[in-house]
């Protein structure tokens, strides 16, 4: 083969140069150029620097945001993981049963975000809510717009609701892939159920699992939709995530430098987990080859 | 330790079985006695894997009754019967390590940690895992993890049997040799009651005081080695426990003559005589070591053309044409080869009549 024959392969993946480009590498670089400027209008424009990035990481109002959003996601994965494999325990085996549950789980997935947001708004309102009529009317207090307590309990019981079905359902198909010669072998052994959910379940649900914490942790981390809507990031800061907060600094107060550099960090911050997470991806993957 | 009984057991996997095809297990009438060592032979498909699930009780059958001694334990889950049973394809728990593997059943029936020690040790002695216990079973080779299977097996002292479901599949051959040597080596030592499923009719007769041959959901002979050569009660075991399998001729009666195309092969008068209270169809079966072959024509010898000569090292094996039947034959190594034509007799020891598949007698 000659060289000319060779290069032209480049030409092939130029498509795919021209559409990165314009879907991740323009748009980045924009932002990156907005971070290193002071803009009042169109045309006005100073060169600033690292300004933005240092007053942005010395704000103590995105590092309260930071502390939530963690807080919030791990919350996520300690209510969702062992809940939806408890609901890929219980659902059953075969029979028209198995379609029922898996329909049924589906259905919180397939709602848009923002909808959700807005059904449970309308869930739990105190005044009119199904719910936050009921609560109310039991004689305790609740006001998700009002108590950032309550609020809290709000956001996580949308989003649990919203996202368990995913965690089940991966629980569900990593249960299903276990040979049934294992459930025999453990019967044979004697071993007890509790026995049998250490030693054969749990270690075969691992890939699934880990997969499952990975996409809601980051997922959680990303939230912006359902919150925003329900709570708008309040009662106060309260329930300001990271991403509610970017765009209250980007939109609400029309600061495009020091949003762009908090986008940055964001960025590098999510991407810092993204490498973590696909280093445990890879090991989940060496140990189940095994 | 203890007598298995299976008492007119049937099963089927269908909720509302019908006719006797929806049976994967028809009619099931055997005992294990104690201590002996057994093989369970059969095709693919013809319910060994069922019986041997019955047995121990990770299935109920749809009728009938399974005993231990004389107690009935038809209802009871496997942790109530104390049988061990080995799978064919190597089942590990593996975030254990290996001792933990083969502690597993021990711990759970509450054993003390020296006996746990004791039994793991010695099992692992047998089974050349000791340099292996303190390892994570994930990590080790499939020859190794089906040797923790069988390990678990064979862990338990007490138990009333250990069955083992075509255990050594997945073992390369060399290995799969060594270890049925040991598990006869245990059996011997230890006269536990093994039962070992097969499809591999060598590996049945060399493991096994009885064989149990099935097909289709019955049990259609049990008995040694030499029974099963000799004697073969139906068809299918003529047909495939032997190398080549038994030669089968259909044939009518006609008193104590079995007529075939002209020719006629004489039976002795007790089988001609059971012969005649059957339904046919009738089949003539005799097994291609037994065929005399002569080069020249005499009594009850009937004319053969020979087609095909195969040398397989200490015998030969011809084809020859009998009327319209294809027959093989055995040779000695020693023994002439006719070539062109030649003349068959059929030993009357060695000449067993099938009616419907099942032998005269
Ligand atoms: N769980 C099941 N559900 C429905 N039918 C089954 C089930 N297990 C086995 N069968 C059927 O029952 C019959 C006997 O199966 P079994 O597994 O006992 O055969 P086997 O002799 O062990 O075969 P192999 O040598 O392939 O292991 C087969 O026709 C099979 O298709
Ligand atoms: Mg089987």
């Amino acid at each position: 083969m000659d060289k000319w024959e060779s290069n032209r392969a480049w030409f092939l993946i130029l498509p795919v140069f021209v559409i990165v480009a314009f879907s991740a590498i323009i748009p980045l670089m924009t932002v990156v150029n907005y971070s290193v400027q002071d803009i009042f209008g169109p045309g006005q424009r100073f060169f600033v620097g690292m300004e933005w990035f240092r007053e942005v990481i010395h704000d103590e109002r995105l590092h309260n945001a930071l502390v939530r959003q963690l807080a919030f996601s791990c919350m996520v994965l300690l209510l969702e993981i062992p809940l939806g494999v408890l609901i890929a325990l219980a659902m059953p085996k075969k029979g028209w049963g198995v379609a029922a549950c898996l329909v049924l789980l589906a259905l919180p997935l397939l709602i848009p975000w923002n909808v959700i947001g807005t059904i449970w708004i309308t869930f739990t309102r105190p005044d009119i809510g199904l719910l936050g009529k009921t609560i109310n009317d039991m004689g305790i207090a609740f006001d998700h717009t009002a108590r950032p307590l309550d609020a809290w309990i709000t956001v996580m019981a949308m989003e649990v609701w919203h996202w368990t079905p995913l965690v089940a359902l991966l629980a569900y198909a990593g249960l299903r892939a276990i040979p049934d010669a294992y459930y025999q072998a453990a019967k044979i052994d004697g071993a007890s159920s509790w026995a049998v959910f250490r030693h054969i379940q749990l270690p075969k649900m691992r890939g699934v699992l880990t997969i499952a914490v990975l996409l809601r942790f980051m997922d959680s981390f990303l939230i912006y939709a359902e919150p925003f809507v329900l709570t708008g990031g309040g009662p106060g800061d309260t329930t300001t995530f990271l991403s509610i907060y970017l765009v209250k600094i980007a939109v609400g107060q029309f600061d495009l430098g020091p949003a762009a550099a908090f986008s940055l960090i964001y960025f590098l911050i999510v991407l810092l987990f993204c490498w973590l997470f696909y280093q445990a991806l890879q090991n989940v993957g060496t140990g189940e080859s095994k | 330790m203890a007598r298995i009984t299976l008492q007119e057991v049937a099963h089927s996997y269908r909720r509302h079985p019908k006719d006797p095809s929806d049976y994967a297990l028809k009619n099931i009438d055997t005992v294990w006695e104690d201590g002996g060592a057994y093989a369970l032979l059969g095709p693919s498909g013809c319910g060994k894997t069922t019986m041997l699930n019955i047995i121990s009780g990770l299935l109920t059958p749809t009728r009938g009754r399974v005993l231990y001694d004389d107690r009935d334990v038809t209802r009871l889950p496997p942790e109530q019967r104390n049988i061990a049973q080995v799978f064919q394809f190597p089942v590990l728990y593996d975030t254990m390590s290996v001792f933990d593997n083969l502690a597993f059943p021990l711990r759970n029936r509450g054993l003390d940690p020296q006996t746990v020690r004791r039994r793991v040790q010695e099992v692992a002695e047998v089974l050349d895992l000791t340099a292996d216990l303190k390892k994570k079973a994930a990590g080790l080779s499939a020859d190794a993890k089906q040797k923790i299977s069988l390990g678990r097996g064979l862990v338990r002292e007490d138990v009333a049997a250990i069955l083992f479901d075509e255990p050594l599949t997945v073992i390369d051959p060399h290995l799969k040799w060594h270890l049925r040597r040991k598990l006869k080596e245990i059996h011997e030592r230890l006269r536990l009651t093994l039962i070992y499923v097969t499809h591999d009719q060598v590996e049945a007769l060399t493991f096994a005081d009885k064989v149990l041959v099935m097909y289709e959901g019955e049990v259609v002979q049990m008995g040694t080695p030499t029974e099963l050569f000799e004697e073969p009660r139906h068809k299918f075991v003529g047909y495939f426990i032997g190398s080549p399998g038994m030669n089968f001729i259909p044939c009518k009666l006609d008193g104590a003559r079995a007529v075939f195309d002209g020719a006629a092969v004489p039976l002795d008068e007790e089988t001609a005589r059971r012969a005649r209270e059957k339904e046919g169809p009738f089949e003539l079966g005799i097994r291609p070591m037994y065929l005399e072959v002569h080069d020249s024509p005499g009594d009850d010898r009937l004319p053969v053309k020979v087609l095909k000569v195969e040398d397989q090292g200490i015998f030969r094996i011809l084809t020859v044409q009998l009327a319209s039947n294809t027959l093989k034959v055995r040779l000695p190594e020693e023994k002439p080869v006719p070539s062109g034509n030649a003349w068959v007799r059929f030993p009357r020891r060695w000449t067993k009549l099938y009616a419907n598949g099942r032998l005269v007698a």
